[in-house]
């Protein structure tokens, strides 16, 4: 069963959070994952990888440039389900 | 020495305990912390070797959740330790461009790099994770350090097998003799408790086989010694000038009196039978000291429990020492620790500090039958180390035709 957007920010939330600490409820879907959450490259494609196993889902290299908010991730991930 | 150099922090966390405190009570209480695998490799790899000293404490009870995902466990032990050490010299206030980090490393990230071969095997490419080059190279735990305290006077990994952290010792002494840094975290680590160095180990009949009996496994100069024992943590010190302690009020463990690093160039494994070259880096290290080998009261030796590593040390030392070897206790802390390979110099190397700090040698466990090709001083209980001014080094030795050693003498 597909999950709905919240359960996505949730999940999402959790990785980032072991990925780099940040606590979970700084994990907003408006928030830049560059510019807010100051997140670097490889931490950020790390992330990308873990949503992947963790949502069932692929997100192709070409489309990770274009996640520049925690809701664009949430969005694609959502539809991509 | 143009410059006096004094150690001011202690850190480890070992198969004895997860700070230096719990392991050198554990130590002086003749504990093993050899112990039975119960992981599931084990049984599905048939090893042949069955045990290891394992960290007393995991790594994950100390470490945050991020830090344990982006950190190879041989940088997660090189943390605790320099933390441990870094607080108990005081959190020193130091320009970051004067401080500077040696922190060793026998094997690596060996866990990252074979985890991320497994992952490619199973899922291919796209599940190898970007950290993984920075968390299998060697200076991963070196960098780890330098950037949790701030070094900027330079981040460096000797790699010596099992001199290793000895060697990064011996390093730390020659930058700060240079003049340009103040201040070192120094030490190593090890984490390689994996079925394939097990294996490989194993392989080349290097490490003991006593199943059945793992406290007992680690018995350097005992006549049924088979082999050393894995095992893996890390330890580490500050060093400093003394001039730069002193200035912060610090508290002082030891002076850091001499290191010295040779190569046997005679075999990729055996130990030099004749020990010239284990030897050359003894006397190379006490002339460093401005020392007489009279001065010399105990040494916490290599002594992996291996049956040739063991008397080619004792022939090394006895080269030097002449007849005052008798005179000398020497300590085998591997019988307790097991052998952290590029760890170990460092682990030991605070054991050295602390015997001199608190004027007690620590025991050595497992010496049942002494054997008589080795008639060495052992201690076998703690023992009180004469008062007054003394000396004491330690010894390591690498696969390669590794020597090195550093000496302590007394400040208290």
């Amino acid at each position: 069963m597909a999950l709905s957007q919240t359960e996505v920010l949730a999940g999402l939330a959790e990785i980032v959070n072991e990925e780099t600490g940040i606590d979970t409820s700084s994990v907003q879907m408006d928030k830049s994952f560059v510019d807010d959450l100051d997140i670097d490259s490889i931490s950020m494609l790390t992330i990308v990888m873990n949503a992947e196993g963790k949502f069932g889902v692929t997100i192709p290299e070409e489309k990770v440039a274009d996640l520049i908010t925690v809701g664009d991730a949430v969005n694609y991930i959502t539809d991509a389900q | 020495m143009n410059r006096k150099l004094v150690v001011t922090g202690l850190g480890a966390t070992t198969p004895l305990g997860g700070d230096v405190p719990s392991t050198w009570r554990a130590l002086l209480a003749k504990e093993s912390g050899i112990t039975t695998l119960e992981q599931e490799w084990v049984a599905r790899h048939q090893l042949p070797v069955t045990f290891a000293g394992q960290a007393a404490v995991a790594a994950k009870e100390v470490l945050s959740v991020p830090e344990t995902k982006r950190l190879d466990p041989s940088s997660q032990f090189a943390l605790i330790a320099a933390r441990e050490a870094w607080a108990d010299a005081g959190t020193p206030d130091v320009a970051p461009e004067r401080l500077a980090v040696e922190f060793a490393t026998g094997i690596g990230g060996v866990w990252t790099l074979l985890d991320a071969y497994d992952t490619l095997n199973a899922s291919g490419p796209r599940r190898v994770l970007p950290m993984t080059v920075p968390m299998l190279m060697p200076n991963g735990p070196a960098a780890a350090i330098g950037m949790d305290i701030a070094a900027r006077g330079g981040v460096r990994t000797a790699v010596s097998a099992c001199a290793s952290s000895t060697e990064a010792i011996a390093n730390a002494i020659t930058r700060l003799q240079s003049g340009e840094i103040d201040i070192v975290v120094a030490g190593g680590c090890e984490a390689a408790i994996h079925p394939l160095p097990i294996a490989a180990f194993a392989s080349m009949h290097a490490v003991s086989r006593n199943n059945e009996n793992p406290a007992k496994a680690s018995r350097p100069y005992d006549v049924a010694r088979d082999g050393f024992v894995m095992g893996e943590g890390a330890g580490a010190l500050v060093i400093e000038t003394e001039e730069h302690a002193k200035a912060r009020g610090a508290k002082i463990y030891a002076y850091l009196v001499g290191g010295a690093v040779t190569s046997d160039a005679h075999h990729i494994t055996a130990p030099d039978p004749e020990g010239t070259g284990a030897a050359r880096a003894v006397i190379a290290a006490l002339e460093q000291a401005g020392a007489k080998i009279e001065d010399v009261v105990h040494i916490n030796a290599h002594a992996t429990s291996t049956p040739v590593g063991d008397i080619a040390e004792y022939t090394a030392l006895k080269r030097v020492f002449g007849d005052h070897l008798a005179n000398i206790c020497v300590s085998a802390t591997k019988s307790s620790t097991g052998h952290l390979l590029g760890g170990a110099g460092a682990i030991e190397a605070i054991f050295t500090v602390l015997a001199l700090y608190e004027r007690t040698a620590p025991p050595t466990i497992n010496l049942d039958n002494q054997d008589p090709e080795i008639p060495l001083d052992v201690v076998t209980s703690p023992r009180k180390l004469p008062d007054g001014e003394i000396l004491a080094i330690s010894n390591s030795f690498g696969f390669g035709g590794h020597n090195a050693v550093i000496a302590f003498k007394s400040a208290n």
